[in-house]
């Protein structure tokens, strides 16, 4: 993906892009909001990783308002201090796809990345989601794994289907509390993993290959292998 | 105007720095140190800097007066009771001296009207004749008459001859120094032309009644002026009574801002104005009293508990630093690497509780009410406890909950969530495996400790140890981790949170035994919110 970081802290850009060019990625980064916005305005990114306060008279929420503005919708993630909920509620109001309040784990900006840099480019309805043998009917609400029916629970689809949604991406524990149960606090105990490990055992009872895997410091993920 | 002599108390350490400083002098030698205290309190030129305990820099005796907030009021008022004597003298003046000239005209104006109509019916002689008697019975000779022929004669009157000011026939009044009956004095003069260009000359002698008037103008001239001094003079003494009044509360404040927080307004005990202000003065310090201690206790608390997990990275990425020290081998590696961990995990522990306390601080603040929206508490606690449910579980514990159809609330979605995630999460890790949490809902409709009518309850229960009364007076405070709960993980920040929440919907935390008398106890928590 091509990636534009604007982000006016040395170190953290350094650590960012370093990362993400890693992770295979090409970064451009600008230092202040002015040259983010040429740069966004001027060139073709897959996404754009904004820091919420920069210098140069555009912040972040500036940026995305005169982009959004010009009808450009390429994605964007916010990189936050503030961490009010008004604060990020406003970075979504003026057009940021998610906001990530720093300090941060690097493997969650890169999940978070990834996931809305793969979006589906149309939002086209799927119907069907599939992974390996395990199949998502998204009309009827039905799990299947080889052919076999799988009960789940109301939550547990959800949580799925978000998994599915993201196969062979890496999905946090704080993406899941805040996409498939749209909370936004630290619940403490490790609620997420009780859950996560509850539908695993429904999915592969019976089954010798496992679905959903464990990415330690990370999250989780659904693959095929 | 010089100042007031300082208070008389001895128990105000800012008196004495109040008489030190003498207007003109400014202050302008004070101390480095000083000055910048002055500052701090907001005097508004740093040139005069005078000490605490005294008004903006004193420039001069009549500035300083102007400056006076008193003193102006004051001059207002002087200035009112100026204008309302002039217009009373005004009038004063036109009831009497200017009444007395339009009663002279009017006279004036009828007498010559008669003799006109005595000149068509009788001609000159007998108008001669009509002046004759009316100048024989003026025994006070303030008759002025004079007829004259079309060739300049007199036919009548005691005038010698015509005012040459009157000569042109369109000056038909007129004020003139005129000689009549052996003497000179103002008249007031009016001349018609009868037929034939004969003219007519009625006048009065007005001498007495502008000696009259003069009397009236002097009169009014001293009273204005004895007013005006008057006023003054109360406008000084009321500006000095404003200073003297203000000047407790003025040296509390100067103190306060120098840093002494102890001080307080002093109160005369009339209960009028000022002393109300001295006393909502003392109140608001006393709060800003209370919040600092809070923040004292705070800031402790702070340094203990975010200070263990930075101490405890700190230690463990030196160790290993150290006992790495040129060992370059797998080993070396593989210690390293897992301090770092540690302590990036240390390091998030720090950013939760960080988290944690930015949280109850914007909910503390109230700024969050914003964010208040009309929400159906039952589906939300039905997600919450489906939430949670999994955590009793894996700990062996069950979650019962106990909804009515709905439970309505304006209130913060997040915030509120977050609360009562905080009472099951603490419901959880307290009950023993085996126990039950309960969480219920119901619709409340009484008043509320805020005023405000309380809309909605949560309640939590719990098997577990549950609180002594000590402990539950003090839950609410962050950090505060009671003693049976220190094995348990958690940040000491649970409760502050919900009790800021509570807070925040004017409502209120109650914190009881589930089962009173029973062992154990258990907790009961009930979040008890005003609905806006």
């Amino acid at each position: 993906m091509r990636i534009l970081l604007v982000e006016d802290d040395a170190e953290v850009a350094r650590f960012v892009k370093k990362g993400l060019q890693e992770a295979g990625h090409v970064v451009e980064h600008a230092a202040s909001g002015r040259d983010g916005l040429f740069l966004a305005a001027s060139e073709q990114f897959d996404l754009l990783v904004l820091d919420r306060m920069l210098p140069g008279g555009v912040d972040g929420v500036r940026l995305v308002e005169t982009l959004r503005g010009q009808g450009n919708r390429t994605p964007v993630l916010f990189l936050s201090a503030l961490s009010a909920v008004d604060e990020r509620v406003r970075g979504l109001k003026a057009g940021g796809d998610d906001y990530l309040v720093k300090p941060f784990a690097f493997a969650e900006l890169l999940a978070r990345v990834e996931a809305l840099g793969r979006r589906p480019a149309t939002d086209a309805p799927t119907t069907k989601l599939r992974v390996a043998d395990l199949e998502l009917d998204l009309l009827s609400r039905t799990v299947t794994r080889a052919g076999k029916r799988i009960e789940v629970q109301p939550r547990e689809f959800r949580l799925l289907e978000h998994l599915m949604r993201h196969a062979g991406q890496v999905v946090t524990r704080t993406m899941l509390l805040e996409k498939v149960w749209d909370y936004h606090f630290d619940p403490q105990t490790n609620v997420i993993d009780v859950h996560v490990s509850r539908l695993r055992q429904k999915l592969d009872k019976g089954f010798d290959k496992p679905l959903i895997h464990t990415v330690r410091n990370a999250g989780y993920m659904i693959r095929a292998d | 105007m010089d100042l007031p002599p300082p208070p008389a108390n001895p128990a105000e350490p800012a008196a004495p720095a109040a008489a030190e400083v003498r207007p003109g002098e400014g202050g302008r030698g004070a101390a480095p140190a000083r000055r910048m205290r002055a500052a701090t309190a907001a005097a508004p030129s740093p040139a005069g800097g005078g000490g605490l305990a005294l008004p903006p820099p004193p420039d001069g005796p009549f500035l300083r007066l102007l400056r006076s907030a008193g003193f102006r009021f004051a001059l207002l008022f002087a200035a009112l009771f100026a204008a309302s004597t002039l217009a009373f003298a005004l009038v004063l003046w036109w009831g009497t001296a200017v009444a007395l000239d339009r009663q002279t005209d009017a006279v004036l104006r009828a007498d010559a009207l008669a003799l006109a109509e005595r000149w068509r019916e009788a001609g000159a002689a007998g108008t001669a004749e009509a002046i004759d008697e009316r100048l024989a019975v003026d025994v006070e000779a303030e008759s002025i008459y004079l007829l004259r022929a079309p060739d300049g004669r007199r036919l009548a009157g005691n005038l010698d001859r015509w005012p040459p000011e009157m000569e042109d026939a369109s000056t038909a009044w007129a004020d003139l120094l005129i000689a009549h009956d052996g003497r000179s004095s103002e008249a007031r003069l009016h001349t018609i032309d009868l037929s034939d260009g004969y003219r007519l000359l009625v006048g009065r002698d007005v001498s007495d009644k502008l000696r009259v008037r003069k009397l009236i103008a002097e009169g009014l001239l001293w009273a204005a002026g004895f007013a005006l001094l008057f006023a003054l003079f109360g406008a000084w003494l009321l500006g000095r009574a404003l200073e003297t009044r203000l000047r407790p509360a003025f040296e509390t404040a100067a103190a306060i801002a120098g840093g002494d927080l102890a001080q307080r307004v002093r109160l005369t005990g009339l209960g009028d104005e000022f002393d109300r202000l001295g006393a909502t003065m003392n109140a608001m310090l006393d709060q800003i009293d209370r919040l600092m201690a809070g923040v004292q206790g705070v800031s402790d608390a702070i340094a203990h508990d975010l200070r263990t997990p930075i101490a405890r990275a700190r230690a463990k990425l030196e160790d290993a630093l150290r006992s790495t020290q040129g060992r370059a081998t797998p080993e070396g590696q593989a210690v390293l690497r897992a301090a770092m961990e540690e302590g990036i995990a240390d390091l998030d522990a720090v950013t939760r509780v960080f988290e944690a306390l930015l949280r109850i601080a914007e909910a503390e603040a109230g700024a969050r009410r914003a964010a208040f929206a009309p929400l159906d508490l039952v589906p939300l606690l039905a997600d919450l406890a489906e939430f949670y449910g999994a955590a009793a579980e894996a700990r062996g514990q069950r979650l019962e909950t106990e909804f009515p159809a709905s439970v309505r609330l304006t209130g913060d979605r997040d915030l509120v969530l977050q609360a009562v995630a905080n009472l099951l999460d603490n419901a959880v890790k307290f009950g023993p495996p085996g126990g039950t949490v309960r969480l219920s809902a119901r619709a409340l409709d009484e008043p509320g400790p805020a005023g405000a009518p309380l809309a909605a309850e949560v309640t939590v229960t719990d098997a577990g140890p549950g609180l002594s009364p000590a402990d539950r007076a003090r839950a609410g405070e962050r950090f505060f981790r009671a003693d049976s709960s220190r094995g348990t993980p958690g940040s000491g920040l649970g409760l502050s949170l919900v009790l800021a929440v509570a807070h925040l919907h004017r409502g209120e935390l109650v914190l009881e035994d589930a089962v009173p008398g029973g062992q154990p106890p258990g907790l009961r928590a009930r979040l008890r919110l005003a609905s806006g």
